[in-house]
């Protein structure tokens, strides 16, 4: 049974390794549900998280099929129960309304998010959250009018001492 | 020194000797340093030509076989060289030259993105973007093309990284985090395969082109005859071996003989050695050996369990994997009581499924040519074979006696492969008649590569079984599709013997099996580049079959 999955790869932080992952998804017909990049440590390596649906032979091929790729250093699929899992959405609501712009501050103070900008128009806000919490906010501020958001996809990190 | 310098200076390193290819604007400063060195360059007629070529030197020599190209299209004639070797695992490098990097990405005369383009078709590719790193990158090309499971790589010379100078630094080792060879296997996969065959009431053996990669012959042709199992062979793992050895049930697949197809399906214990059990191996996936416990060697570990679910796996070198079970298997009993009933079923099967000799009939016989051509050439001649009908035949009726002397186009069946290949493999082994078994159309594709066989004095013989149709097409058309005939009709052009001539080579037409053997054993005592034109009957079919969608136990031998 097919179900999302995130899996953690440090990489060569070298130009055309991006593609070379995207690619391998691409040609083997996996659907990359999101992804997220960037350098960790030193900079010549590079950590991305990608959260992609399959079902459990399908994952093992895609941990295998990278694995084995000359810029792959390391592959591993987290178990949610061992780690964290957070997104970051930024969003930028109509608030040219009183009532809209009042209601817009409670739901971002209930999620702890951050206020960015305010003009008489709208306001551009930043809320962080496990995925659902992300698509749970999303859900709650549609009535108000979402102008336009961007989500950062999942980045993730294993609980206690565990590591990649 | 400059780029150009340190590239020829790096090939001569890794031991090239010859190398295969087409010039260009881009790789203009190459080629001015190849002037005047031992590097053999060898003028294909298409870049196409020269990867296969590439390819086929690889295959036979076991060693890296080197192709150049020039930027634009003479990058892009080389993919499907490319990816055939890729994917077939064959150790090739490829070098193409490249627009300068101060142009670069403005679509400046012919420049294309050939490191995108071939980013799944080759095992890793690099461009360079400084002169200084071009030592690197070609030792980096032969290390990962040559290592583990051995692949294409292509490395994109940009034109002012080959003329610039800079300080060079040839390294001997070279070493990537990400890129770890595991060779020996672990001890403890070993005991479970080793335990499971000693169990084994029917076991087979499936031997794949990893076999043969990594020299396991010797070893394979021990433990088959200690278990007294079978052994059935993919397209790729064809000579590893001997097809004369009692033990030997032949290809399965598709186009498997019937007691290969049948013992595989029957099997209790299935040991796999470096296959990748693609769909022509297996036909119906869900019918694939059903009862069998299976054991997959491999070197690649991405290949377990990717088509056939096996039940224990051994990662590591395929002869190293195969020293470690015989060396278990030595020190324990071995249940002897069933190998006679099991060999006997492989007797059966193969008088109950070999397909009936058709004669009485003015044409030759696609069969009976392939075993008159066995019959012609010493027991170490090399071949090859192009796609279709002609390819199948070779598989099925010529007996490759060692690894490494059949050559064919497994995962991309690409027609016009085996001329080429062949071409590249007498390079390799001048010492040795080449033989290319091919169709009239997958000759067509790459005919033109004569020239080189002419001109660098590479003689090759080239056996065009004629039938004058896109022959393996219009089986299936005539099969299953009502003998609707479309687009494989190739008519009476060219004349085979008068093209030869064109190209200075000699060109016979033999009317009979005799003749046929005759003109075979002087094309290779004479060492002359030979076509050798042998008209086949045109709705002549490849049995046995499978029929597409169905099981290997569904083996069709007469239409
Ligand atoms: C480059 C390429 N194009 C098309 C095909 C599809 N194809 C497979 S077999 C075949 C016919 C081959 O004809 P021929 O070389 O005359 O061999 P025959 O089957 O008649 O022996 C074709 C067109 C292919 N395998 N490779």
């Amino acid at each position: 049974m097919a179900k999302m999955s995130t899996i953690a790869i440090l990489v060569e932080n070298r130009p055309g390794v991006l593609f070379n992952v995207a690619n391998m998804f691409r040609r083997r017909s996996y659907n990359i549900e999101s992804i997220s990049v960037g350098p960790v440590e030193n900079t010549e390596l590079a950590r991305m998280t990608v959260s992609v649906e399959a079902d459990s032979r399908e994952l093992n091929q895609i941990v295998e099929q990278l694995d084995k790729m000359v810029d792959v250093i390391k592959v591993k699929r987290l178990d949610p129960m061992r780690s964290i899992m957070r997104e970051m959405l930024l969003v930028k609501l109509d608030t040219g309304d009183p009532m809209a712009r009042e209601e817009t501050l409670r739901h971002v103070n209930a999620r702890h998010g951050l206020i960015l900008h305010i003009d008489p128009e709208c306001i551009v806000a930043e809320v962080t959250g496990e995925p659902e919490e992300i698509d749970e906010f999303i859900e709650l501020t549609r009535p108000i009018g979402i102008e336009e958001l961007s989500r950062t996809g999942i980045t993730a990190l294993e609980k206690g001492r565990l590591k990649l | 020194m400059s780029g150009a310098r340190a590239f020829v200076e790096a090939l001569s390193q890794e031991g090239v000797e010859t190398l295969f290819g087409v010039t260009g604007g881009a790789v203009l400063p190459i080629c001015d340093e190849l002037w005047g060195s031992d590097l053999r360059f060898v003028m294909a007629r298409h870049e196409q030509g020269a990867a296969h070529m590439a390819d086929g030197f690889a295959r036979v020599s076991g060693r890296v076989g080197v192709c150049l190209a020039t930027s634009g299209p003479g990058a892009t004639n080389l993919v499907t060289g490319i990816a055939t070797a890729n994917i077939d695992s064959s150790p090739v490098v490829a070098f193409t030259g490249q627009v300068p990097l101060s142009v670069l990405g403005t679509d400046a005369f012919q420049e294309v993105d050939i490191i995108g383009i071939t980013a799944s078709a080759t095992k890793y590719n690099i461009q360079v973007r400084r002169p200084g790193e071009i030592p690197h990158a070609v030792r980096s090309a032969f290390h990962i093309a040559s290592t583990g499971r051995q692949g294409a790589v292509l490395v994109d010379l940009p034109k002012d990284t080959q003329i610039d100078s800079e300080d060079m630094e040839f390294p001997e080792d070279v070493s990537f985090r990400g890129y770890e060879v595991r060779l020996e296997p672990n001890p403890r996969e070993l005991d479970w395969a080793a335990t499971l065959l000693s169990k084994a009431r029917r076991p087979v053996i499936m031997a794949g082109g990893g076999v043969v990669a990594s020299n396991a012959s010797p070893e394979l042709i021990r433990l088959a005859e200690m278990l007294v199992a079978p052994v059935a062979t993919s397209l790729m793992g064809k000579g590893a071996i001997p097809g004369d050895h009692p033990l030997f049930a032949g290809l399965c697949g598709m186009h498997g003989t019937g007691e290969a197809n049948l013992l595989v399906s029957d099997a209790d214990v299935l040991l796999v050695l470096g296959a990748r059990m693609s769909d022509r191996t297996t036909a119906r996936l869900e019918d694939f050996s059903p009862a069998a416990k299976v054991i997959h060697v491999d070197i690649d570990r991405s290949e377990i369990d990717k088509n056939v679910e096996t039940v224990t796996r051994v990662i590591g070198d395929a002869r190293l994997a195969l020293k470690g079970i015989l060396e278990r298997l030595s020190m324990m009993s071995l249940d002897r009581s069933t190998n006679g009933e099991w060999l006997k079923k492989m007797e059966r099967f193969r008088e109950e499924y070999t397909p009936p000799e058709l004669s009485g009939n003015p044409h030759l016989r696609a069969p009976a040519v392939m075993k008159a051509l066995r019959r012609a050439l010493p027991r170490d001649a090399l071949v090859t074979t192009e796609v279709g009908q002609n390819q199948m035949w070779a598989a099925l009726y010529f007996d490759a006696y060692a690894p490494r002397t059949f050559l064919s186009s497994g995962g991309l069946g690409t027609m016009g492969w085996g001329f080429p290949a062949a071409i590249g493999a007498k390079a390799a082994r001048p010492d040795l008649p080449v033989v290319d078994i091919a169709g009239d159309g997958s000759f067509g594709m790459t005919e033109n590569n004569l020239a080189t066989c002419v001109e660098e004095d590479l003689p090759v013989v080239v056996v065009v079984l004629n039938n004058r149709v896109l022959g393996m097409v219009a089986q299936w058309q005539r099969l299953f599709y009502d003998r609707r005939y479309m687009a494989v009709e190739l008519g009476e052009s060219p004349d085979f013997v008068k093209l030869a001539e064109a190209y200075g080579a000699v060109g016979v037409r033999p009317e009979t099996l005799e003749e046929f053997e005759r003109v075979v054993g002087k094309a290779v005592s004479d060492n002359m580049t030979t076509v050798i034109d042998v008209m086949i009957d045109p709705e002549e079919n490849v049995f046995p079959m499978v029929p597409p969608g169905k099981g290997l136990r569904d083996i069709l031998v007469e239409a």
